[in-house]
């Protein structure tokens, strides 16, 4: 049977519908998918996303651990600072894409996918091995996890109490409270929005939801918002999805996420699979299109140039913001520059290579 | 959850409504309110011939794709040209402007297995209950 977040007593009030999401029971929409992607681009909304698993690295040989096991450099994090960071095998492949805080000295905690959070326990335990003076500390099911996402976030943070979180700078994090409530909070989100995530002890996540819900007034409106809008403004941002853009599979340089792979911060697991390939260039590249004509690339659809296949929809839908059918796909990097198009049902639908992500909120760069 | 009297529905979860040799056809309110927001169409072309119980359109909500299947065996003669343009017409209007196409009843058209709108009730009642 699928597990419960503490929240979903209240969702199943709001009326919202669950689908079964990496082994939980999760709300996928409330009012509805493009309402709820509109309100967290026009003002605010907030997600449970307390499937989502965390293990905390302490000790003297915390920094270590991390150096091994993510392709990020966390000798870079100062405390109070948070990084994405990829972790991989030894063949370059991508075991979950995560963030590292630094909340201590020697402390450090990883926010990894529901779907993967047993998989990288074990795997940081085994890596553990290797490294002296490093605990791990599985927090999965002590911390609850709410998203607060949206231009107005930070006004939503002040009125529930919680005038620390508009100072933190992105990818800040901090050890504070909101309402009274004891939270680890940190500027970073899955929507292409501003916006905060607040880690929770599980039994006052249900007080701290209420507390931001009830802040919501007729100029300040927040929403509740469900998996279904967040897979689209995440889509909209271009943010990988693991189990999609990501996989065992496919190396974090193919995703394009080089940018989050250090190589030059010394031997990590994969490094050396990764500077390999990162010397040959890697054989596919991830990259957004657009559809120029009437239809919908989804997940699994073959991307052609003339009668080859040149690769495959990673995901797909039609953007809310964008008003056009936007996709991720994962290419030979030889056809990126190639005309292409999308298998749709059997046609193909004329598709162009455009940059991401696909949507940019103002004053971002 | 809105079922007209005078219509008859499908376990595919279509309505149709006969008048004379012709049935109009759509997807019901049930239907499009599993489905979430209706972002694309495609539906036949008119002269198409369908059979019954295979798909003759498609309609995608944000998240899925789902086929819809012929109620009925025959010709179209007619298809919603405002769908297209307008999917969201199916969620808020699908016995309605939400109409999908027209169709020309061809001799063993199938009509027998089409259900009452009681009947067509109890079937969704029973269906969650699974």
């Amino acid at each position: 049977m699928a597990r419960r977040t503490p929240l979903y007593e209240l969702h199943r009030q709001a009326g919202a519908r669950f689908t079964e999401f990496s082994g939980w029971e999760m709300p996928v929409q409330y009012t509805g998918i493009i309402a709820e992607h509109q309100q967290v681009r026009s003002s605010a909304g907030l997600f449970d996303v307390s499937h989502m698993g965390e293990l905390e690295v302490r000790g003297a040989g915390a920094l270590a651990l991390c150096q091994r096991v993510a392709t990020n450099d966390a000798s870079r994090l100062a405390v109070g600072q948070a990084q994405y960071t990829v972790w991989c095998t030894d063949d370059g492949g991508t075991i979950d894409d995560t963030i590292l805080y630094r909340l201590g000295d020697q402390r450090y905690m990883f926010c990894v996918n529901a779907g993967n959070a047993e998989t990288c326990r074990d795997w940081i335990r085994e890596q553990q091995k290797h490294v002296p003076g490093a605990d791990v500390v599985d927090r999965c099911d002590e911390l609850g996890l709410i998203a607060l996402q949206g231009p107005r976030a930070a006004d939503v943070a002040r009125r529930a109490h919680g005038a620390a979180l508009p100072d933190l700078a992105r990818f800040g994090c901090a050890e504070t409270t909101v309402a009274g409530i004891p939270v680890i909070a940190a500027r970073t989100g899955y929507t292409g929005e501003d916006g905060f995530e607040l880690f929770v002890a599980a039994g006052q996540a249900a007080s701290l939801w209420q507390a931001l819900s009830e802040v919501a007034s007729e100029d300040l409106t927040v929403a509740s918002i469900g998996l279904g809008a967040r897979d689209t403004l995440r889509l909209e941002a271009a943010l990988p999805l693991y189990g999609h853009e990501l996989s065992r599979e496919v190396s974090p340089l193919e995703a394009g996420l080089g940018w989050a792979v250090k190589l030059e911060k010394g031997e990590f697991v994969g490094s050396r699979a990764l500077a390999a390939q990162k010397q040959r260039g890697p054989a596919r590249r991830l990259v957004g299109l657009e559809l120029k004509q009437a239809g919908i690339a989804r997940a699994d659809y073959p991307v052609k140039s003339g009668d080859r296949t040149v690769g495959v929809v990673t995901s797909g839908t039609k953007s809310p913001t964008l008003g056009t059918a936007i996709a991720l796909a994962l290419l030979a990097s030889e056809s990126v520059d190639a005309p292409l198009s999308v298998e749709v049902r059997g046609r193909a639908i004329e598709a162009e290579r455009v940059r991401t992500p696909f949507y940019r909120r103002e004053g971002s760069r | 959850m809105e079922l007209p009297e005078d219509l008859k529905y499908t376990r595919e979860h279509e309505w149709v409504a006969i008048d004379g040799s012709v049935a109009t056809i759509g997807i019901t309110d049930h239907a499009q309110e599993q489905l979430g927001d209706v972002v694309f169409v495609e539906l036949p072309s008119v002269g198409d011939r369908v059979e019954k119980a295979d798909a003759f359109g498609v309609v995608e909500s944000t998240k899925a794709v789902s086929d819809v299947y012929a109620p009925l065996s025959g010709e179209v003669a007619e298809v919603n040209d405002d769908l297209p343009d307008n999917p969201e017409l199916i969620n808020e209007d699908p016995y309605g402007d939400g109409w999908m196409v027209k169709i020309t009843l061809g001799d063993n058209a199938g009509l027998d297995d089409l259900m009452t709108a009681d009947e067509y009730r109890k079937f969704i009642e029973e269906s969650a209950t699974e």
